[in-house]
């Protein structure tokens, strides 16, 4: 039996493994920077967070800052933003039955990112919400943007075939991306906050938009999780899917409208950060195999792990400058996937 | 089991399917037969439920398949498609263990052993155990034909409705996977709604057959009231010719191709295409001649352009005169696929032969005649070998369009030509003393062009028969006279 095959059988052992790399990603992202934290005093920080315990003596308060305010909550949101695009993208490529689909085909990020552009480039604030007016419009935006699509794809075509879809969302990604492009050309003083967020970055976020990320996160990932049998049958197709017993129709939509909130959350708290989405499930299901009961969990491991390391790259590579996250993704991303696309096509 | 009742529906405002009627009983295979566009696609999705009704009603079980869930639908109802390309490489297992969807409520229920014995059931039957940790795409198309049959056999179901189930699958795999279903009907009580392209193969499975054309109901009927030469121009504006297959009781469709060679020349097959030598006659034809003969090799019906009537000594004596007749033809440079072979032991020299062309007919008679084993038809007592053997082999090329039936009556008009030239030359059966009939051995061979006036029969009635019948006539009294004279 082929490596790839025992991999594809044994379960426990993907489990394990995707685990121990994501822990091993948020512990060297935590230690390693301008200041390094050794792992030791990390795990006794996080320890006494999570069971609300006093920091022992020993460990510098300096670490403990570090660590607690800055360090964690920077890693924690690169690993939900990439859990959310990872298995959002698992599950579009399952339902559109195209291993190049990626979380942004259906204009979902543009339309978080024209929300946030346009929060920059109006300099909103909206009462109560202050500095979360950016995360919220932003979500908003992506919301009102998939309600669009859909209603669209279904004027077009009353069954909604996956086809009508993805054309629907390429007509609103372009449209929506030549706004973001007029508020750019219009913008003066704020452009370098706007391309900031469009490169995307996980700095200086704070535990706040973590706040803002996880109800999405955890709503979306478990609409996802649940519908992980349905997601193999449609697979096969839409009609196969059907015969097999899927409500399609419903199905479909529940698998859009969580997809849609997992990126519109994302790109709401972090910009638009390319390849994650198409890279990471894509990687996963060549490693694991395509179920989705498993596919997903493990890409939520896998695209966590990935975006920590990735935003460790990012902001270490050539210190004290820090690249935008989305450019690494990109320049990792891009060759990491002609290279799966070459091995593919030999086999 | 399933029932239609005018039934109308299709994609656009334009029904493609219109006011179909019919009842499906328990345990039948039942073919959808049409041309391109008649619906029949359409009509499959419309029963599977993907494509909804105008008007009209279908019913499963004596329950409108609206009143059903999805999941409840898919437990009762299976549908294999045509087979199509996949994007994700699932295994074997994984892909068929699908199947088992519709039996399980909601998402915590977990695999249980009932679902693994039913996976292990199909698997085994559509033979695709040994695949199991395979990916679906590392098969070949007629083993994923059987993955996706083992997926619908997982759901259990009481129909299984299949479009061109054996599209794109070769001739084992068209025939293996439609043996299959057809034991799963007659075994476990399956029933079978299935889309037909190949005419020959819905006659060969289906119980019934419904053939659609432009969206109605041409006719519903057993094979052999469907698939008439009629029928099946009127619907697929085609020819055909029906033919019986040769070994099941079911009708077959021949295709008949356009004449494509404008300047087809007619032939004439006559003296100048014989050739006697010692050893063999041989009769080349330019054509191939269309033959319904008794020889040792080329026999019973087919398409031949070389007639080889062979000399073999008096003991000849062979366990397998076929392979050794074929055998000897290779040797002299004759296609064994295209020849008619027979033997004779007399000498070739004597044999007697001319063109007849009176009356509108044109006959190529050839006569060799032995008359050593002389036999009594009505008193035989059985073959036995006597010093001088002897056989009467004829062969009667016809230049013309000639039926079955006249093939038929050209061997009983010739038959009692040469009866009536024994009985007037006196050869007597020795063993019985009477008039003999023909000799032990005698072999005949009917061919015609195929070309040009047609003869529908060959009776003594008719101007053929007429004409065959003098023709064998003379041509035998002419050869026995030469073999009494040596």
């Amino acid at each position: 039996m082929s490596i790839r095959n025992f991999l594809k059988n044994n379960h426990v052992f993907a489990y394990v493994s995707a685990l121990a790399c994501l822990i091993v990603s948020m512990l060297t992202a935590i230690s390693v920077g301008s200041v390094a934290v050794p792992v030791l005093d990390i795990v006794k920080i996080i320890g006494a967070h999570v069971f609300r315990l006093p920091i022992a003596d020993q460990v510098d308060s300096m670490y403990v800052n570090i660590v607690s305010q800055i360090r964690l909550p920077r890693v924690l949101l690169a690993g939900l933003v990439g859990a959310s695009l990872a298995i959002a993208g698992a599950a579009f490529q399952g339902l559109l039955r195209n291993p190049l689909a990626d979380p942004y085909i259906l204009g979902v990020s543009s339309g978080a990112s024209v929300g946030a552009v346009a929060t920059l480039f109006f300099n909103l604030s909206i009462p109560l919400l202050g500095l979360y007016t950016l995360p919220v419009l932003s979500i908003v935006a992506a919301l009102l943007t998939i309600l669009l699509v859909l209603f669209f794809a279904r004027r077009v075509d009353r069954t909604m075939r996956v086809e009508t879809i993805i054309l629907t969302g390429i007509i609103f990604s372009s449209f929506l991306g030549s706004f973001i492009s007029l508020i750019i050309a219009l913008t003066g003083d704020e452009l370098q906050q706007i391309m900031g967020w469009l490169l995307g970055s996980v700095s200086m976020r704070g535990w706040s938009y973590i706040g803002i990320i996880v109800p999405f996160f955890i709503v979306g990932s478990l609409l996802l999780l649940v519908s992980s049998r349905e997601l193999n049958a449609m697979s096969f197709g839409e009609e196969r899917a059907q015969h097999l017993g899927v409500d399609v129709a419903k199905r479909k939509l529940v698998i859009l409208v969580a997809g849609s909130i997992l990126t519109g959350a994302a790109v709401a708290v972090s910009g638009a950060i390319g390849f994650v989405g198409l890279v990471i499930p894509h990687l996963t299901r060549r490693l694991w195999g395509p179920d989705h009961v498993h596919l997903l969990p493990l890409s939520i491991l896998t695209g966590a792990g990935f975006l920590m390391l990735t935003d460790l790259i990012s902001r270490t590579i050539i210190s004290p400058t820090v690249l935008p996250i989305g450019v690494i993704t990109a320049l990792i991303g891009a060759p990491v996937f002609a290279l799966i696309l070459m091995q593919q096509r030999k086999t | 089991m399933l029932d239609l009742e005018y039934v109308s529906g299709g994609y656009t405002e334009h029904p493609v399917i219109n006011d179909v009627n019919f009842s499906v009983s328990p345990g039948e295979f039942f073919g959808i037969l049409g041309p391109n566009g008649s619906g029949k696609t359409t009509l499959l999705k419309m029963i599977s439920g993907i494509i909804p009704c105008t008007s009209g009603t279908i019913q499963l079980n004596k329950r409108d398949i609206n009143e059903f869930s999805r999941k409840m639908l898919a437990k009762r109802m299976a549908v294999l498609p045509q087979l199509t390309a996949h994007a994700f490489a699932y295994t074997v297992r994984e892909t068929v263990a699908l199947g088992r969807y519709a039996h399980h409520q909601g998402f915590f229920q977990s695999w249980t052993s009932e679902d693994e014995r039913v996976l292990q059931t199909v698997m085994e039957q559509t033979n695709i155990t040994v695949f199991q940790h395979q990916t679906v795409q590392q098969l070949s198309g007629g083993e994923q034909q059987r993955v996706f049959l083992a997926q619908a056999l997982a759901q259990q179901p009481d129909l299984l409705l299949l479009d061109e189930p054996t599209n794109h699958l070769d001739l084992a795999y068209q025939k293996n996977l439609l043996d299959l279903l057809k034991k799963e009907v007659s075994q476990e009580g399956l029933t079978v709604v299935s889309i037909f392209h190949d005419l020959n193969l819905a006659s060969l499975y289906c119980d019934r057959l419904l053939l659609l054309h432009e969206g109605r109901e041409r006719v519903i009927h057993t094979p052999d009231s469907v698939l008439t030469e009629d029928l099946i121009k009127e619907v697929y504006k085609t020819n055909v010719t029906r033919y019986p297959h040769p070994a099941v009781a079911k009708p077959q469709m021949h295709l008949l191709p356009e004449k494509v060679d404008g300047s087809a020349r007619t032939v004439t097959i006559g003296p100048s295409m014989l050739n006697i030598k010692e050893a063999h006659i041989t009769l080349t034809s330019p054509i191939p001649l269309r033959t319904l003969s008794s020889g040792v090799c080329g026999s019973g019906i087919g398409w031949h352009n070389t007639l080889v009537n062979r000399h073999v000594p008096d003991d000849y004596d062979c366990s397998d005169p076929e392979a050794e007749m074929q055998q000897y033809l290779e040797t002299n440079g004759f296609d064994p696929a295209q020849t008619v072979g027979m033997m004779t032991a007399v000498q070739l020299a004597d044999a007697a032969y001319s063109l007849w062309e009176k009356d509108g007919v044109s006959l190529f008679t050839v006569v060799t005649a032995g008359v050593g084993n002389a036999t009594d038809s009505a008193r035989s007592v059985g073959m036995t070998h006597s010093a001088t053997p002897g056989t009467i082999n004829i062969w009667l090329i016809i230049n013309g369009h000639v039926t079955d039936e006249a093939y038929i009556q050209a061997i009983m008009t010739a038959t009692e030509a040469k009866a009536q030239a024994l009985r007037e030359m006196d050869i007597k059966d020795k063993r019985t003393n009477t008039i003999a009939t023909g000799t032990s051995t005698d072999s005949i061979l009917v061919a015609s062009t195929q070309q040009g006036g047609h003869s529908p029969y060959a009776g003594t009635a008719t101007k053929l028969g007429h004409v065959i019948g003098q023709s064998v006539y003379s041509e035998t009294k002419k050869a026995i006279t030469r073999y009494q004279a040596r």
